[in-house]
């Protein structure tokens, strides 16, 4: 998230109309905010790190990954920060221990879903999914791997597509559809056999509505999505801002 | 022998002793807590069998075989506390990539398919392969997961200081899944 | 075209007048159930027949169900009200002639039958008495009276007031406040606003909604106009799915029909109020029954569930208000209309009022649709309108609420059926399945065939449910081919709590259900598997020992 971005965001909705501002309580912080934002830009913007996966700043939010679920005082659910708009007084805990332990399970359920092999990944070392496993502390997949067999797409000439490494949070989807207008990416089946595809189904390089643009390889948080050619840790993903650590 | 010394083995199951290597790499540092155990069991020394029992075994590499599994539970038996080191033995890693194709299929892949010379799966000598390649924990209980494409020698050091000085160690700060 | 209400009683007065001309009546059921096993086309049969002996003071027509399914194909004949069973072409005969030397059917007089006493229908209140596909048969029993009447003589405000003092809640599983849904979407200011009839009947061994569309759709309907003018409403879709052709055929049929008779369409009954009806086709999706995913899937996007807040009441269908309920809460609407909120909050539970309609399935000698006020018990429903157990087996457990729902034990027989007593023995309501299980059923295999139901039915969006429901489908797997230890119980209830509290949708977060009832009341069931590789009922044959 860009700080400078965020701030002057907030800045301005500071002048809002005093009754269209609600305060609230996030992690013991009596913040203000806009009844518009939602937790997580609030959150953020006052350095309080709610760690997302399928949110990407720029596109719509998803929810999907449950990754930012947060615990809303007298609230019987939890709550997705990246959809959820600030009531009036509410309080907010961002990192109890029940929130932190659902979010490690969560992730270690994505770890175990597709080949997630980091040593041999073109994005090891720059990956997200990589990052927030080290970062909330997991060493080790509690639940047994299902190892699907998914073949890699590398027939356009630019890019690969390795649904070994796909997380499903349709980031890719969203640029694609929101950004470039294109729409060539959408997730095809359902359930565990959900599997992000170009098209119809086609395989990428006879996907006539794609436009090489590479957004989707940028927005894409682990080496899903790759450009030909890279080896083991030398894909980065360009992003307006460094990796969100 | 001081009487605080421990006993340490490791062991190398499925895979490429990077970890081994790695525990190496601690160079100097080793000479710090070099005093506090003894290595009774280990590729790297010359010991054949591994003692009945052991305060901490240190596993590197997946179980993809039945005489891995053997190992594994041999070693569970003798540990006090056993540590699961590296990404092989935390959750398959690189063996495990040929759980997404059927045992058969893997190994007339490797022995049969394009083979022009005499083309055969052995069947004696040579540990039959288990159907799927598992981490260690699929099997017994590990006391300690250590990740790491091999794991950061510092992170080994890490760990196995506090472990010789009876401490719990925390190591997710140290060390990762891949390298 | 628009009917004046002197128009609407004619339509009423001449088929009365029709039907009057015959002195014998004789209904052939012509619900799918019924259809499925007759030899050859009955009703035709029986006209054919009818013709030849000349016999034109009989009349034969096709109705709806007429309930026990396990029975059919069914006929019954009136005034005297006989139903004969099992009724095939060389049996049909004997109906209508009275030659001793044909073969008959059997007959129930249902008079002295528990299945049909101990019944209240009010959904089902037309079903196997009417022909569907004549509206005007449905006109003749009062039809389209209360759509009338809420039109020209109430304010939509009375009628919101009405259905919220009848107490009637939705019957498609949560039991939320129909009144206050329908007040929340009368209470947005938008121009534009849809009305949703979720007819995307889902749960296996569930059939309720499938029955009132063959049987009464215009109940439906009514329901759905009188909605529309409610909450301010001009169009709405029905969500069906494709697999109930005979449905889908006959809603055609009375939307064709009553946009005919101007029921539906501009100016309802002279008035400013127009309301349209599409159909729309679901194509076999479970999670499409959550009301996110009927709106994204009638949007013509996959039906994949958002989160909620917004709300379809405020943010539905394009972004408009958008008011869901199912086929079941809707055939409700006019008998409330008509008969008033008192009468019907007089019905059922302290806070659960009306009747629910149950498709009785399972092991147990009556099977069929059924429709009785809330607060029967369990025992009543199975012992009582069931006839017990078939084979002579022994009650198990009772599962409600399908993929969503639980057990109930032997123990709990005398629960009362509404909302709250089923929630409080961790099962739900739901639309209406009730699946009857006896000693032959082992509980593991049944949570493991609704974990299996769940895992192919997530639509994928969600971490927890996709990956979720997988793991615990393993974890039940292992454990009914004996390779699991006592570990993977302590995992499989730590992925209940999971899956129910991360999920984005009601298909996840109830997916552990089954689960968690069947471990709450069946342990011994899991544990026996897990320590004695043993399944008690010996249903996993597959236990091989460790």
């Amino acid at each position: 998230m860009t700080d400078h971005r965020l701030q002057n965001s907030v800045r301005q909705r500071h002048s809002l109309h005093p009754e269209d501002i609600v305060t609230l309580v996030i992690d013991g912080q009596q913040l203000t905010a806009d009844p518009n934002d939602t937790l997580l830009t609030i959150a953020q913007a006052h350095n309080i790190h709610i760690p997302t996966l399928c949110f990407l700043e720029g596109i719509s939010a998803y929810g999907g990954c449950r990754v930012c679920l947060v615990e809303v005082e007298g609230y019987g659910k939890l709550v997705p920060a990246c959809l959820t708009h600030p009531a009036e007084g509410i309080i907010v805990r961002t990192q109890s221990p029940r929130v932190i332990e659902y979010r490690k399970k969560i992730v270690e359920l994505l770890l175990s879903e597709r080949n997630h092999i980091c040593s041999v990944c073109v994005t090891n070392g720059h990956c997200e999914l990589q990052q927030l496993a080290s970062t909330l502390g997991i060493t080790h997949i509690r639940y047994p791997g299902l190892f699907p067999s998914l073949a890699i797409d590398a027939s356009n000439t630019r890019f690969i597509h390795d649904p070994n490494r796909c997380v499903l949070c349709s980031r890719c989807v969203r640029v694609c559809a929101e950004i470039e207008g294109a729409h060539t990416w959408d997730i095809i089946h359902r359930g565990i056999k959900s599997r992000v595809s170009a098209d119809l189904n086609q395989p990428w390089k006879e996907a006539v509505t794609c436009t090489g643009c590479g957004k989707c390889v940028q927005a894409c948080p682990t080496g899903a999505l790759s450009e030909q050619g890279k080896a083991v840790g030398e894909m980065l993903k360009k992003r307006y801002t460094e990796s969100t650590t | 022998m001081t009487i605080n010394t421990l006993q340490i083995a490791t062991i190398w199951l499925d895979g490429c002793s990077g970890c081994h290597m790695s525990l190496l790499d601690m160079d100097e540092h080793l000479e710090k807590i070099a005093h506090l155990f003894d290595m009774v069991y280990s590729p790297l020394v010359d010991s054949t069998s591994l003692p009945a029992s052991v305060d901490l075994i240190l596993i590197e590499g997946a179980v993809s075989s039945e005489k891995d599994l053997e190992h594994l539970m041999n070693a569970r038996k003798s540990a006090a506390c056993l540590v699961a080191l590296g990404d092989c033995a935390v959750t398959g890693n690189v063996p495990s990539m040929r759980n997404s194709f059927s045992l058969s299929d893997v190994l007339a892949t490797s022995y049969q398919k394009d083979v022009s010379a005499n083309p055969q799966i052995p069947t004696g000598f040579v540990p039959a392969l288990l159907e799927h390649v598992t981490p260690l924990h699929a099997h017994v209980q590990v006391d300690h997961f250590l990740p790491g494409c091999p794991p950061p020698a510092s992170a080994i050091f890490a760990l196995l200081s506090h472990l010789l000085q009876g401490k719990q160690p925390d190591v997710s700060k140290l060390s990762r899944f891949g390298s | 075209m628009s009917l004046t209400l002197e128009e609407l009683n004619d339509i009423a007065e001449k088929e009365l007048s029709r039907q009057q001309q015959f002195s014998r009546q004789i209904r052939v059921c012509c619900a799918a159930s019924c259809l499925s096993c007759q030899d050859a086309d009955l009703t035709q049969q029986l006209q054919q027949t009818a013709r030849q002996q000349a016999m034109g003071e009989t009349e034969i027509k096709p109705v709806g169900c007429l309930g026990l399914c396990k029975e059919g194909p069914l006929v019954s004949v009136h005034p005297e009200g006989t139903l004969y069973s099992h009724v095939q072409i060389n049996t049909s005969k004997a109906i209508l002639l009275s030659e001793s030397s044909l073969p008959r059917p059997s007959a129930i007089d249902p008079g002295q039958s528990l299945f049909f006493t101990r019944q209240n229908p009010i959904v089902l209140r037309n079903s196997g008495s009417i022909n569907p596909e004549r509206i005007e048969e449905y006109i003749a029993v009062g039809g389209y009276k209360a759509l009338y009447q809420a039109i020209r003589n109430m304010h939509p405000g009375e009628i919101l007031s009405q259905i919220q003092q009848s107490g009637l809640r939705g019957r498609g599983g949560a039991g939320y406040p129909t009144g206050l849904k329908w007040s929340a979407v009368a209470k947005t200011k938008s121009t534009q606003k849809y009305v949703i009839c979720n007819a995307d009947e889902g749960d296996p061994g569930a059939f309720m909604d499938r029955s009132v569309l063959e049987s009464d759709p215009h109940s439906v309907l009514e329901g759905m106009a009188i909605a529309g003018y409610a909450v301010g409403a001009q169009a709405g879709y029905i969500y069906v799915r494709a697999e109930y052709p005979l449905a889908v055929q006959r809603l055609r049929t009375a939307i064709r029909q009553a946009e005919k008779f101007g029921l539906l369409g501009n100016n309802i009954f002279n008035s400013s109020f127009h309301f349209s009806l599409t159909i729309r086709l679901g194509a076999g999706a479970f999670v499409c029954g959550e009301e996110t995913a009927i709106i994204a899937s009638i949007e013509g996007l996959p039906g994949k569930p958002r989160p909620r807040p917004p709300y379809p009441a405020t943010s539905g269908i394009k972004g408009c208000p958008t008011l869901i309920n199912n086929v079941e809460t809707f055939a409700n609407i006019s008998p409330i209309l008509t008969r008033g909120s008192a009468w019907f909050a007089g019905i059922g539970t302290d806070k659960s009022k009306g009747t629910k309609v149950f498709a009785l399935a399972g092991r147990v000698k009556r099977t069929g649709l059924i429709e009785v006020p809330m607060g029967t018990t369990l025992r009543e429903i199975i012992f009582d309108i069931g006839g017990g157990i078939s084979d002579n087996g022994t009650f198990k457990a009772a599962q409600t609420g399908g993929p969503s729902g639980g057990c109930i034990p032997k123990q709990h027989l005398d629960i009362p059926m509404d909302y709250e007593s089923l929630a409080s023995i961790g099962s739900i309501m739901g639309s209406g399945g009730l699946i009857v299980l006896d000693q032959s059923s082992c509980m593991v295999d049944v949570a493991k065939f609704f974990m299996e139901f769940c895992t192919s039915e997530s639509c994928g969006k969600c971490v927890p449910c996709r990956v979720g429901t997988m793991q615990m489908y393993t974890i039940l797997d292992k454990i009914t081919r004996g390779q699991a230890q006592l570990s993977d119980l302590e995992q499989l209830e730590d992925l209940c709590d999971l899956v129910r509290s991360t999920s984005l949708c009601g298909l996840g977060q109830t997916a552990p259900n089954p689960v968690l009832s069947t471990l709450r009341f069946f342990r011994d069931e899991y544990i026996s598997h897990i320590q004695d590789q043993h399944c008690p009922a010996g249903v996993c044959s597959l236990l091989t020992g460790k």
